[in-house]
């Protein structure tokens, strides 16, 4: 155990932690709040794991961006505030998910954990320049297509919304 | 220096969670939330990963750092953004048709022409407005 594994541990601990109350929490808005505190802790796994680069990144993108959207999206949908017993599939659902859960976890871990059992791996102090290197060098065409791929997914959800506003004019203002 | 147990246990229980998530929520929005942390699963092993890796020999002389499990958890990272972004679009589409975001609710016979044809008329004829009218009004 170095400080490293430690450190590692703690931080692990609190993202599964969390990420369990996140898919288990009975109030909406909280299961959003309890994935920010996933996200965040797992950014702090990635720190202790030497790459500073795609923690800050998972900061910025995850914790800044995509929780903005998803709380946007339970307010627009008139999320419920306080306890809904309704969230979750009837009890012989879920105890199939978790069964399902538990099942997917032991797979991975099972493949997984013999590859990396053997020794202590080094940590470099800082991986930043040779990371943004690789990105502009090696990686540039790929990284290129991911902003069409942006902008596009963009238009996508214009497009959705409009085509859903100009169908759902006349069937869903009657019924309202 | 570091072990790579945890990070790979981490992984394995940030799977199964969110599979658990995916599967055991009605409620669409937090469907996504499960959605979330399955990929947040494999940048976690993407990211402990990447710490064994070495540079790309080219030949005797020259090889490449690639830092592909990095670049890679960037890359999946900038997906998800703009994965939540058109699923949340339709998440609002479906509240704003349906009226409810239940992913196991049965869906309502009434409902289905009211929606399915102006979207229809809208792809083929390209004008919303009249088709939509027409089916309404009788």
């Amino acid at each position: 155990m170095t400080t490293r594994d430690i450190v590692f541990i703690c931080f692990a601990v609190l993202a599964a932690g969390c990420a369990l109350l996140a898919v288990t929490t009975k109030q909406v808005v909280h299961a959003a709040l309890w994935l920010v505190a996933t996200l965040g802790t797992i950014a702090g796994c990635y720190f202790v794991l030497g790459a500073e680069l795609v923690g800050l990144v998972q900061l910025l993108i995850y914790v800044g961006a995509v929780i903005i959207l998803v709380i946007f999206a339970l307010m627009l949908t008139r999320a419920p505030i306080g306890k809904h017993d309704d969230l979750a599939t009837p009890g012989w659902q879920r105890a199939v998910a978790a069964v399902v859960g538990a099942s997917l976890a032991a797979l991975i871990a099972a493949v997984v954990l013999p590859v990396v059992t053997d020794a202590a791996v080094d940590i470099p102090a800082s991986t930043n320049k040779g990371v943004s290197a690789a990105i502009f060098g090696v990686w540039v065409w790929p990284f290129e297509l991911l902003s069409v791929l942006l902008l596009s997914a963009l238009i996508g959800a214009f497009i959705v919304s409009q085509v859903v506003r100009a169908a759902g004019r006349p069937g869903g203002g009657e019924r309202r | 220096m570091m072990h790579l147990t945890a990070p790979v246990l981490l992984s394995a229980v940030l799977a199964g969670i969110g599979a658990y998530g995916v599967l055991a929520r009605r409620n669409a929005v937090l469907v996504l939330i499960g959605v979330e942390l399955l990929l947040s699963s494999a940048n976690v092993l993407l990211v402990a990963m990447s710490t064994q890796e070495r540079p790309y020999v080219l030949s005797e002389t020259t090889s490449v750092a690639m830092y592909g499990g990095q670049v890679m958890t960037i890359f999946i990272i900038t997906l998800a953004a703009a994965e939540i972004v058109v699923a949340l679009a339709i998440v609002l589409a479906m509240f704003r048709v349906i009226g409810h975001i239940d992913v196991t609710a049965a869906p309502e016979g009434e409902v289905e022409p009211a929606t399915d044809e102006p979207v229809a008329a809208a792809a083929s004829a390209g004008d919303p407005g009249s088709p939509a009218q027409g089916v309404s009004g009788p």
